[in-house]
């Protein structure tokens, strides 16, 4: 039987007064991949920072045991730290995990990067550079589940699915959760295991991708009929 | 040379080492600008403590820990952007200043007096450097990593409001041993001007915490050394030193490399 990682239960969010989330319910199973889907304020990015436990919230967040977290922020790319005197290395180094240059090494070359990636700085590498050393950055604390916020924001379609298929390789080697934020459904078909979308109505659904992502549904979440090809 | 001349260029190599390595976190913050108003509201401080006849660190440091509490007050309860707020403040410290002391007598809090300091005021002065050193130092990458992305820093398990109060306290103590460098009016370019200087001749972090530390290191000594022979004010002499060095390192800007293409 597949082992319940993460459990909500009733699950509501309010900022500034307004209700972002209300009486949310739904499961994760280790190793899954579960993407959140919807629109822009929709609240899918405030349902990752609320499960990562960096907002208040009312009802039930049961995760089955002390769990290490990996998070990639949305908003981080290489354009906002151009301003930082920092080199791939220093950043490595900010990381509370502390490692040797042969441990860093070893974690960018598991997501493809080489070692004279080193001494550039972070803000002069491409966007896709940058979101691979994100990558590795987060796999050296070990966790157990990534969280992952529009992890291909500012890359071109090639360079996303690339960032995917490493995730996918990574995933599949460590027997890794991921949770995904994303509009793209295209990728989401190919990449996940459960889909929960979230729309500013209130309309939910939560299942697998063949089952959710039905035009029909889609066009209730994004309002409009929406076109996306099945990965096979 | 004289004692009290070997006495101001200690203290005040000291005090310019100590704000240029806490400034290479500020500029990284993009809060150098923040210190500015700071030391401006340290000037009623200074005030009363040139009225009183008491140290100016007693004089500057509670102002400067107000000045802290109160931006950071307003600043949560009105949302009102930082520059607006450092406006304010800076107004205030200056009205209120020259409210209780004349323009004349305000000279040592405006553009500040090394050459006058003595023997307990300098040994003061060095002990709070190394306090800012050693905070800087045991704050630099956490707070890094807070000023890159501070979801992230607080994922990885960094209790944030406990390291912002960390550097907030390094800043108010910069500010108050700054003002007996170059005084409340110009304190922001101890600060600001140094990790500017490394900016333009850095390519990691190492070097541009060292370039900014050999910065304010020498701007500290040629300012007060010109000063004393050429019988000009020290606080500007170090203060227009420090921005020479910043243009003439526009010139010598590393050429940082460029942008690599995905591999």
């Amino acid at each position: 039987m597949d082992k319940i990682l993460l459990e909500v239960k009733n699950l509501t969010v309010v900022l500034d007064g307004e209700k972002i989330i209300n009486n949310l319910s739904f499961s994760i199973n280790q190793g899954e991949t579960l993407t959140i889907l919807g629109p822009n304020g929709a609240g899918k990015s405030v349902l990752l920072r609320t499960l990562l436990g960096l907002i208040p919230y009312q009802g039930k967040i049961n995760w089955n045991k002390k769990i290490k977290i990996g998070y990639l922020p949305q908003g981080l790319t290489q354009l906002s730290t151009k301003n930082q005197p920092l080199t791939v290395e220093d950043f490595f180094n900010l990381n509370i995990t502390t490692l040797s240059k042969k441990e860093i090494i070893h974690f960018l070359k598991l997501v493809g990067l080489s070692e004279e990636i080193l001494v550039k700085l972070i803000g002069n590498l491409s966007s896709g550079q940058f979101q691979r050393m994100l990558i590795a950055w987060v796999l050296i604390g070990k966790p157990e589940i990534i969280f992952l916020d529009e992890p291909t924001t500012g890359i071109d379609l090639g360079g996303g699915e690339t960032i995917y298929s490493l995730l996918q390789k990574i995933k599949n080697e460590r027997g890794l959760t991921i949770f995904l934020v994303t509009h793209d459904l295209n990728i989401v078909y190919g990449f996940s295991d459960k889909v929960l979308c979230l729309t500013r109505r209130g309309h939910r659904c939560f299942g697998s991708p063949k089952m959710v992502l039905t035009p029909q549904s889609m066009s209730e979440v994004f309002g409009m009929n929406v076109k996306f090809y099945k990965h096979q | 040379m004289d004692n009290q001349l070997f006495l101001s260029l200690i203290s005040g190599v000291f005090i310019g080492a100590a704000a240029a390595y806490l400034g290479t976190l500020m500029l990284s913050k993009k809060m150098s600008v923040v210190a500015g108003p700071l030391a401006h509201l340290a000037l009623p401080g200074v005030a009363l403590a040139i009225i009183f006849h008491f140290s100016l660190f007693f004089g500057v440091f509670p102002f400067i820990i107000l000045g802290i509490i109160f931006i950071w007050f307003l600043e949560k309860k009105t949302k009102l952007p930082l520059e607006n707020l450092a406006a304010i403040t800076f107004a205030f410290g200056v009205g209120s200043a020259l409210l209780i002391l004349s323009i004349n007598e305000a000279e040592e809090a405006l553009i500040g007096n090394i050459n006058n300091i003595s023997l307990i005021e300098g040994l003061l002065v060095i002990s709070i450097a190394l306090i800012i050193f050693y905070l800087t130092n045991k704050i630099y990458l956490r707070m890094m990593l807070i000023n890159i992305h501070e979801e992230l820093a607080q994922t990885s398990g960094i209790d944030i409001n406990f390291y912002n109060f960390l550097y907030l306290l390094a800043i108010g103590l910069t500010v108050a041993i700054g003002v007996y460098l170059v005084g409340g009016l110009i304190t922001v370019a101890l600060i600001a001007t140094p990790s500017a200087v490394a900016k333009n001749l850095s390519n990691n972090l190492k070097t541009y915490q060292f370039w900014a530390i050999a910065c304010g290191i020498t701007m500290t000594i040629i300012g007060i050394l010109l000063g004393r022979f050429y019988s000009l004010p020290t606080g500007p002499m170090i203060v227009v030193t420090g921005v020479l060095f910043f243009i003439l390192t526009v010139f010598f800007k590393k050429n940082k490399d460029i942008p690599a293409n995905e591999k």
